[in-house]
């Protein structure tokens, strides 16, 4: 891939994605990877968001379920809009 | 089948029972804390010696004084050492690891403090403790196959570049050592809440699969559930994690199970510290997910090289134990690169596949059981942690 990523996604029914560069500003057309099969994709950051941290690939509603590995990785507590950070601000745990 | 790694030896040291040792350690162990002051002055005389002072040993039980007994004796069994100096305040618990440890047909010299005082222990076992290294020192690494290493694993301070890139490498290396003959050790408890549905369906049957849910299940209910006092938020995951970019326990396990590769299966479960007895394979460690309890737990199984993913970069060692550290977080090898063995931060690159990642992981492993030191040994890092599953009496 001559382009690097900027954003990593695991599977194709995930709903969020992960920041894989440093410094990531708001406005970035991002080059997303789908590691499954390395197909891409691209997508529009609308915050700054540091790398380790999630971006979700659609608008995501208060009350749904967060999907990561084509699991179920927390619920939705605050609506995300697509292009924006996903976290502890927006995304809970159902275990404890 | 044979595969390319099926040929792959290392220069290690073949102990009297059998098992295969990649470092060559002359242990001077405590049986309890109040030893530790006698054990570090042994080491302090005797060079080419190791004290592994620790915190507990006193008063325990039950089931916690089992761990403590199993924890004591495998550290001593572990192939990694060739011999052992065993001090405690009292005969009894004194001969009871000693006899344990020399079970393995090593040699171990056992020292109690009462009725003669820390000078005249230490003047006794520093004697045993010189003859030891004499003996060690003489010792010649010799061919063996990649087989007949225990290699464990377990992750720390994870972030999302570790379930992307470090934690498959460790999976790739199980998926295509396992099949060789290598015995594997990973655990965690509390971390495989949330991907527990995965993690049972990868036991080799349904009557493993059942009694590793009944464990996790028991350590839910009697751990997290009796003793929560909030929602876990600042310890599960942790502080690292979230700053890393985890958000939940659910996020942090699915990650973390991404070290027992694509095809593993796990054949036995284990208590805290037990040595696996079902021949080899894949083998899950009921251990606490903090990283010196957990890699502590797993060398007292006879584990002797541990490979460790880290994305915000734990810094963890062992003292008999080469700890291999591997990240895929550019900026941990940016800003924390003296303690990174294997670089993969070329997977998230798109430059580097898993599979060259888990071939230089291989690598790694037959370096460290070469000789070559960890980064983690040349630190200097021996975190040595016991569990304790309650208070004393």
């Amino acid at each position: 891939m001559a382009e690097i990523p900027q954003l990593l996604v695991h599977e194709h029914d995930d709903n969020v994605g992960v920041v894989v560069v440093e410094g990531l500003t708001a406005g970035t057309d991002m080059l997303v990877c789908v590691t499954h099969d390395n197909s891409t994709f691209r997508l529009k950051s609308e915050a700054d968001v540091p790398i380790g941290h999630k971006i979700a690939l659609k608008d995501l509603k208060e009350g749904g379920t967060a999907i990561k590995y084509g699991e179920d990785i927390g619920k939705i507590i605050a609506d995300i809009p697509k292009g924006a950070h996903v976290h502890t601000h927006n995304c809970k745990t159902k275990r404890w | 089948m044979a595969s390319k790694y099926s040929n792959m030896t290392v220069r290690a040291y073949r102990r009297e029972n059998g098992r295969v040792g990649v470092r060559n350690h002359v242990v001077i162990l405590p049986v309890d804390d109040i030893s530790n002051a006698a054990c570090e002055a042994v080491a302090n005389n005797v060079k080419g010696t190791l004290a592994i002072p620790h915190a507990y040993g006193r008063l325990q039980f039950g089931e916690d004084l089992d761990v403590h007994f199993r924890t004591m004796i495998g550290t001593g069994s572990n192939p990694n050492v060739h011999s052992v100096v065993v001090i405690g305040i009292e005969p009894g618990w004194t001969k009871r690891i000693a006899d344990g440890i020399r079970e393995t047909g090593k040699e171990v010299a056992e020292f109690s403090i009462e009725q003669k005082g820390d000078f005249e222990t230490i003047r006794a076992a520093s004697w045993a403790a010189k003859d030891f290294v004499h003996k060690a020192t003489e010792v010649q690494r010799e061919e063996c196959s990649i087989s007949e290493l225990w290699v464990s694993t377990k992750c720390g301070e994870s972030d999302t570049t570790t379930g992307l890139g470090s934690c498959p490498t460790v999976g790739n290396m199980y998926d295509k050592l396992l099949p060789e003959g290598i015995t594997g050790f990973f655990g965690e408890t509390s971390e495989i809440t949330g991907a527990e549905h995965i993690c049972q369906k990868r036991a080799i049957n349904e009557e493993v699969g059942e009694r590793w849910h009944k464990m996790w299940k028991a350590y839910q209910d009697d751990v997290i559930f009796a003793h929560q006092t909030d929602d876990l938020s600042d310890s599960q995951p942790t502080k690292g994690n979230i700053e890393g970019g985890l958000t939940t326990i659910e996020e942090k396990a699915l990650g973390n199970l991404e070290k027992i590769g694509r095809t593993s299966q796990f054949i036995d479960i284990l208590e805290p510290a037990e040595a696996p007895q079902s021949g080899n394979g894949l083998y899950f460690m009921d251990s606490s997910s903090a990283a010196a309890e957990c890699v502590t737990l797993m060398a007292a199984g006879g584990a002797v090289i541990h490979t460790f993913p880290t994305g915000q970069g734990n810094v963890v060692g062992n003292p008999i134990v080469p700890v291999i550290k591997i990240t895929a977080n550019p900026r941990t090898v940016r800003t924390m690169s003296e303690h990174v063995d294997v670089d993969v931060s070329g997977i998230l690159r798109r430059e580097q596949t898993i599979d060259e990642a888990g071939d230089a992981l291989i690598e790694m492993i037959c370096r460290t059981a070469n000789g070559r030191n960890t980064a983690a040994e040349a630190l200097g890092h021996r975190e040595f942690s016991m569990t304790k599953l309650y208070r004393s009496a």
